[in-house]
């Protein structure tokens, strides 16, 4: 159990570190980690905790309490939350000193104007690997690819999407 | 006449009441209401809240608060909390911010995997294939979303795609990618922008 929980921090602790322009971009590496370096659970199901984590209130990085559960109970939970939010929460209490100075400082804008292009090619990376392993039916594709355009059309509120998809699913056409 | 005071925003907060500094428990209600509420993106319920209902920041402190948060590793939100907390009442608000935002969620998201993992049947497994596929639309409509700042910029679209490939194609790890990938986007970008 004690590796287990090691391992588990080590991991989202990394993550913490790692989580530029906020939780989406580090899904691809977070599914890495726990699908094909620790064979936790399959891609399916990793996307199926993301799912869940959507549905529930909160920040969206809620899908790190469901691994953390997933593998190793109520001390995964707690162990990979203290590892996903700390490091960061830590860095942000050290910052908060420096930034009054910093934030107008021309190489701040710099460096935050060269993190743009990452954070999109992650969430785009994010966004096709999650459709990969959720969309194994062709109703199933129709969903996401349905749910994406009226999202990014509309301004409906992404819940009725979830609820929708969920609905669709329930029918159990095409699957 | 206005008297001269060493705070300009003293006088814009006096127009309205001031709201008195957060106490640690204040700060835990407060972002655990949030936590409970915000469903699908907490940001613009968060600016309500801190802003306009509790006033515990004017909004060109919010808006400079989330800049650093947006800048730093880690999600927006929980930094946000953590800042907040800290500034009004040091680690021990943090603490009480960051934990007040988390625990609801934290509860709610393990009893939904729970219920996810006992009840397997085939209805179920069917919804919830509709359940992550809406899920991974939404993903997708984000991504489109901020790529369009893009358009037109042909070197933020080649370091993107370099990102995507790196990641979602050849499977490379994220810590080595963003070490040799990161310091060529920010060389390139303030090139490109310069």
């Amino acid at each position: 159990m004690i590796p287990l929980l090691l391992t588990l921090a080590a991991i989202f602790a990394e993550l913490s570190l790692l989580a530029f322009g906020g939780g989406n971009t580090i899904l691809p590496e977070m599914q890495r980690q726990v699908v094909e370096v620790h064979h936790w659970m399959s891609a399916q199901d990793f996307s199926a905790m993301f799912a869940l984590a959507q549905a529930a209130p909160g920040p969206n990085m809620m899908v790190v309490t469901l691994v953390g559960w997933r593998v190793a109970g109520w001390w995964g939970v707690l162990v990979s939350s203290l590892a996903k939010f700390g490091p960061s929460s830590l860095l942000t209490v050290l910052a908060l000193h420096g930034w009054q100075r910093f934030k107008d400082a021309p190489l701040r804008r710099t460096i935050q104007a060269g993190l743009v292009p990452m954070t999109v090619g992650l969430v785009a990376a994010s966004a096709s690997l999650i459709a990969a392993a959720s969309d194994h039916a062709w109703i199933l594709a129709a969903i996401t690819a349905l749910c994406a355009l009226t999202t990014f059309r509309t301004r409906i509120h992404p819940l009725w999407m979830l609820a929708a998809g969920a609905l669709v699913g329930l029918s159990g056409i095409g699957q | 006449m206005n008297q001269p005071t060493s705070d300009p925003l003293a006088g814009h907060q006096a127009a309205t009441a001031p709201a008195p500094v957060p106490t640690v428990r204040g700060l835990f209600l407060g972002f655990l209401g949030l936590g409970l509420i915000g469903f699908g993106g907490v940001l613009p319920l968060a600016r309500r809240m801190i802003v306009e209902q509790r006033r515990w920041l004017s909004a060109d402190e919010f808006t400079e608060l989330l800049g650093l948060c947006q800048f730093l590793p880690g999600g927006n939100i929980i930094n946000l909390s953590v800042a907040i907390g800290m500034r009004f009442r040091g680690v021990p608000g943090a603490l009480a911010a960051v934990l007040g935002l988390i625990t609801a969620p934290t509860i709610i998201v393990v009893m939904l995997g729970m219920f996810y993992q006992r009840f397997d049947n085939l209805y179920l497994r069917h919804m919830f294939a509709g359940l992550a596929a809406g899920a991974a639309g939404l993903l997708v409509a984000t991504a489109l979303k901020m790529a369009m700042p893009l358009r037109g910029r042909p070197l933020a679209i080649l370091i993107a795609t370099a990102f995507f490939f790196a990641i979602a194609i050849l499977r490379f790890p994220l810590l080595p990618t963003m070490l040799v990938l990161v310091p060529l986007s920010i060389v390139a970008t303030a090139r490109w922008s310069a």
